[in-house]
């Protein structure tokens, strides 16, 4: 039996705690849209996904109110486009891009993740062929997202994809100039990426996930803020022991949306992403939360622990709680879309350095991290590398997905808008990697037997 | 579906009687009602049986948001569920 005050702490994480589903996002399998002929290509994809999703967003609107729990996004990902048009008799995959487009705004979805590639150990004609699709094809749509795999554990870091993305972020800044780079936005670089990854921009639906499936992203920075400020100056045993209870109780909601979903839409549940997903609205923020812990500004020492407890307490709360756990699962610090951090990069805190230290121990990686203009493609590339390494070693995810804002230097700001957020511009070292970028090839595979 | 409604906000007269009228109007059947008054600030949670309700969810909404606006407080309904896999095991 459900008690009064269990009812009513519900209800104030609803009404003041800023807690939601942060996203119901369906994969759809396009393996089976390939077709020699590139318009009938498109017109299959598109086919295929409004078919596929026609009910997603009424659907999830339906739960929503029954709930009484905001789901703030409905989302599509799908097979990397990279295999899908493979076998077009075509030079440009841009036309994917816009039909894939088209569908999310005839589904009624913010965002579509899948302009995609793996490109790990090397590239195929038809990756090629997408990466230089990348720029124009952020440009010129909306909803779409791209990610491309540079680095795996096992097959170590291809150090040509890693030079080529730093040109395409380079090029998809200045097809969008106009809008500070927004195409960065909405383009990640990943090690190791997740194949059931709900959230964007990184989110493609794998080529081990069925036909079409439901992953959902909990979110909750808000709930465990608050729920810390009742252990004020304790011991981390009960700041961890408080967070797992916190962890548990937001990821139930998500297990019970994901199972609720995917039963109406008569689909396969796929996973429940743990993670702790901000954005930029006070009270929403997972810099505050390590700053509760007794850090001044987020990005002083004793950040990066500080992260890895908060990191680790959430997956163990979280893990209970849901019947499948996959994608990211794990704490993101994604610059733009958190108020505290927007807040610890202007006062200067908060730097490029400090936040790779952090993706040590965190999901997932350099997030929406505006740089000036002028930074070098190779420069960014040498920051992808090491972001690359990261996981590489680590066996972890790792990824980049940084904005080199046109004309604008150290002490402007870029704005986004919506849940992409602003951003502070923040230095970048200025001497010079290229050449170090310049030798390509690839970064062996590290070492992972010889334990002892 | 069984549904909690919840209410919180300044005490006054006729809360419950308020949410309980549209509630009836709505068919919905009561099951249970919890109530307390602490330092003038009132609490409600009411647990209610919507399977032969004549309106659905979102309409009963809306009535019970103007409610509330007219009463000065907040009232939510929703599914049980939400709750249930909140707090149990």
């Amino acid at each position: 039996m459900l008690t009064n005050a269990e009812i009513m702490q519900t209800v104030d994480m609803l009404d003041h705690q800023k807690l939601d589903i942060r996203t119901i996002t369906m994969g759809i399998s396009l393996r089976d849209c390939a077709d020699p002929d590139p318009k009938r290509c498109a017109e299959k994809i598109y086919d295929k996904i409004c078919r596929q999703a026609e009910h997603l967003v009424p659907t999830g609107c339906a739960i929503e109110a029954e709930l009484g729990i905001p789901i703030v996004n409905k989302r599509i990902s799908v097979t990397p486009i990279a295999l899908v048009a493979e076998s077009c008799r075509c030079n440009s995959y841009v036309p994917f891009a816009i039909a894939m487009d088209k569908a999310a705004a005839q589904c009624g979805v913010n965002f579509i993740g899948g302009f995609s590639a793996l490109i790990h150990k090397g590239m195929t004609h038809g990756d090629e062929i997408l990466l230089n699709s990348i720029p124009e094809a952020l440009a010129v749509t909306n909803a779409v997202c791209s990610s491309v795999n540079v680095a795996t554990t096992r097959a170590g870091i291809n150090m040509n994809a890693v030079r080529r993305m730093g040109q395409i972020i380079k090029e998809a800044a200045a097809l969008t100039a106009d809008r500070d780079g927004l195409g960065c936005a909405k383009l990640v670089v990943f090690a190791n990426a997740v194949e059931d990854n709900p959230f964007m921009a990184g989110a493609f639906h794998g080529v081990g996930e069925p036909e079409c499936e439901i992953n959902v992203g909990v979110s909750g920075p808000g709930v465990v803020h608050h729920a810390l400020q009742a252990v004020k100056g304790k011991p981390f045993d009960e700041v961890a022991e408080t967070i797992k209870r916190t962890a548990f109780r937001i990821t139930r909601i998500g297990q019970l949306v994901a199972q609720e979903a995917a039963r109406r839409l008569g689909v396969p549940y796929g996973i429940v992403d743990l993670s702790l997903a901000p954005t930029p609205a006070v009270g929403d923020s997972v810099a505050r939360i390590l700053e509760e812990m007794g850090l001044e500004t987020c990005g002083t020492h004793g950040t990066t622990a500080a992260l890895a407890l908060l990191n680790d307490a959430v997956k163990k709360g979280g893990v209970m709680a849901s019947g499948h756990v996959g994608g990211l699962s794990g704490a993101f610090i994604p610059v733009s879309e958190d108020e505290g951090m927007i807040a610890a990069a202007r006062c200067g805190t908060l730097t490029l350095d400090k936040l790779e230290a952090m993706t040590c121990v965190c999901s997932v990686g350099l997030d929406m991290i505006a740089v000036p203009g002028d930074t070098s493609a190779e420069t960014i590339s040498a920051i992808i590398a090491d972001e690359a390494a990261i996981g590489m070693v680590n066996n972890k995810t790792t990824a980049v997905r940084i904005i080199p804002a046109p004309g604008k230097v150290v002490g402007d700001e870029v704005e986004f808008g919506g849940l992409l957020g602003s951003a502070p511009i923040m230095p970048v070292h200025q001497p010079s990697a290229a050449d170090f970028i310049a030798r390509g090839g690839r970064i062996p595979a590290p070492l992972h037997s010889l334990r002892n | 579906m069984r549904v909690i409604v919840t209410v919180y906000g300044l005490d006054r007269v006729g809360i419950i009687f308020g949410v309980c009228k549209l509630l009836a109007q709505a068919n919905v059947n009561v099951l249970d009602i919890s109530q307390t008054v602490m330092q003038e600030f009132f609490t409600m949670t009411m647990l209610a049986d919507m399977s032969a309700a004549t309106e659905d969810m979102v309409t009963l909404r809306e009535q019970l948001n103007g409610l509330g606006k007219e009463l000065g407080v907040s009232i939510r309904i929703q599914s049980e569920d939400i709750f249930t896999a909140m707090h149990t095991v």
